[in-house]
């Protein structure tokens, strides 16, 4: 049985443009599963829609979120709060403002120890120092003791994926969490979201435009284009055998390092042309339908 | 492995302006709590054989009598003691009033947005669109004249002040993602915005408190002037320079020392801000 399962969700703004268009994925527990597409495809709003989190205006307008069979829009607030609290986690984009400026680094990553979980200061502070340890981050004492802007940008995303595993979730949704971060910083974390992941087991959904972080680390594939997924599958399958002109697309426009000489190619307007004609088109026959 | 940037902990830069302006409260602080022990004279007593005696560095100054005398009589010195009293107390207390209400209103449309934003800016704008110094003649001329009635026409009309800084502030610490971070952690709003946005803003609202601190001592220094602070015969700032005013041609004192006391008070409260702000700030710190 898959961990988390979304079923035909769509997200629209009020009297606006439609965000996800009856997107459905699934994520199976400690499966690592990618999450891709352009800007404005939706992936980010997947993420933001699990966690309740929408922007201004924006409305979920149907499908379903099931997250161990429960069913996480139809739950009270309360409980949907203890379930976001508890078992999942999320790995935001930009570190830089991911983490309140006036407050020590000790007190944010404990925060959900003790008033969620419900644990003594000190084991939950023990344990920070622990995770910061295991996010390699030198004299963990000090880092506690720190406050955000002491700290570089790859020094902050550390301490966010050592937040994010404090609690030891079952899921957790990382939000582009290296797009921020300059080329050399990218790899390490990269590589060490993929340890943590490893080492915790914790399902992941990696969330990025960039197919070749999927292809270092994720099992499975989501693609998705104008807020509906174009295809989907296991990542050495859908790299090696890509069943729709866009995703074979997609990956000629990826930069890769081991052929340098190769020119890269966009995206064809043709290819994303006809999508977004297909997108269009199911909309109006879903207009017609309602 | 990088290096944390600045150890820790540090020693804070010594910052004169705070300290200047802090001493300069402080002292008056302490004047205004012991003003019946420190001035040399009764504020109150009037003695015509003594009336306009220039301060101790001109000619014909008599001892005792530091900056002189006003036109009745009463020690200058004296009425600046027990005026601060009056100062102080209504920059304390209208002030934190005037914060707690306009801080309160401007957090909960700010984080909360929607309704609650569009409800408490029209009356903020409302509010504004009354030419405040007239606005507080007019209510303390309902409420009478007092001490309770110079506090709480400060506080009522000012603080639509603190209302659209801390509104604007909490609406852009509300974007970032460390709020979403909490919410995600699956903390409440409530708990959210206490925890999280409060400390940020909580530099803004010092700054603000401070100005509104002299602000107040200004106010209640025009009130006084126009008579409808406290009566004529009561210590104030305002109602000295609005006495010294007649007389300026003959005891420029009675006008000009209340006149640098309360130009200093409302410096020493704005510097004594900005001071404190950078010690809150920990990217200033």
């Amino acid at each position: 049985m898959s961990l988390l399962s979304i079923d035909t969700l769509s997200v629209a703004i009020d009297r606006g443009p439609r965000l996800l268009r009856g997107v459905s994925l699934s994520v199976s527990p400690g499966e690592v599963r990618g999450l891709v597409g352009e800007s404005g495809a939706g992936k980010s709003m997947i993420g933001k829609t699990i966690f309740g989190v929408l922007p201004h205006r924006a409305r979920v307008t149907g499908g379903a979120i099931l997250f161990d069979g429960q069913n996480l829009l139809t739950l009270s607030p309360r409980a949907r709060r203890q379930v976001r609290g508890t078992r999942m986690a999320l790995i935001p984009q930009d570190p830089l403002t991911a983490l309140n400026p006036s407050r020590r680094i000790g007190a944010q990553i404990t925060d959900r120890l003790t008033k969620i979980m419900g644990e003594p200061k000190k084991t939950a502070e023990a344990r920070a120092r622990h995770l910061l340890a295991e996010v390699e981050m030198p004299d963990p004492d000090r880092v506690m003791a720190a406050y955000p802007h002491e700290l570089s940008g790859g020094m902050r995303q550390r301490v966010l994926i050592a937040e994010a595993f404090a609690a030891e979730p079952a899921l957790i949704v990382a939000d582009e969490p290296t797009t921020a971060l300059d080329v050399g910083v990218q790899k390490r974390i990269l590589s060490l979201i993929a340890q943590m992941q490893a080492r915790h087991g914790a399902a992941l959904l990696f969330v990025t435009h960039d197919l070749g972080v999927v292809a270092k680390i994720c099992q499975s594939v989501t693609v998705l284009f104008g807020g509906t997924v174009v295809e989907e599958g296991a990542t050495a399958d859908l790299l090696a055998a890509p069943k729709t002109d866009y995703t074979s697309a997609l990956i000629a426009a990826t930069p890769r390092y081991d052929r340098p000489g190769e020119t890269l190619r966009p995206v064809p307007p043709r290819v994303t042309a006809e999508l977004a004609l297909a997108v269009e088109w199911a909309d109006r026959r879903a207009g017609h339908a309602d | 492995m990088v290096e944390l940037s600045g150890a820790r902990p540090r020693a804070s830069r010594p910052a004169p302006r705070l300290w200047l302006a802090g001493g300069w409260l402080a002292l008056l602080a302490l004047a205004a709590l012991f003003a019946p022990f420190v001035a040399p004279h009764d504020p109150l007593a009037q003695d015509l054989f003594f009336n306009r005696l220039p301060p101790f560095f001109m000619e014909g100054a008599e001892p005792g009598y530091w900056l002189g005398t006003d036109s009745l009589g009463r020690d200058v010195l004296s009425r600046i003691i027990h005026g601060a009293r009056i100062a102080l107390i209504v920059a304390l207390v209208a002030g934190v009033a005037a914060c707690l209400l306009g801080a309160t209103l401007g957090l909960l449309a700010g984080y909360f947005g929607g309704w609650t934003d569009r409800v408490i800016s029209r009356i903020v704008d409302i509010w504004m669109a009354f030419p405040p110094v007239l606005f507080a003649i007019l209510l303390v001329a309902v409420l009478g004249t007092g001490l309770l009635s110079v506090i709480v026409a400060i506080a009522v009309i000012d603080w639509t002040r603190f209302c659209r800084v801390v509104r604007a502030e909490a609406m852009q610490q509300r974007a970032m993602d460390y709020v979403a971070s909490a919410t995600v952690a699956g903390h409440s709003r409530w708990g959210t915005l206490v925890k999280e946005v409060l400390p940020n803003v909580m530099p803004a609202i010092i700054v603000l408190l401070s100005l509104e601190m002299g602000i107040a001592v200004i106010v209640e220094a025009i009130l006084s002037f126009v008579n409808l602070s406290l009566s004529s015969d009561a210590p104030t700032w305002g109602g000295m320079i609005s006495e010294g005013r007649t007389s300026i041609h003959q005891a420029w004192w009675v006008l000009v020392f209340p006149l640098v006391t309360l130009f200093l008070t409302v410096l020493a409260f704005s510097q004594f801000g900005e001071g404190l702000k950078n010690r809150f700030d920990p990217v200033l710190r």
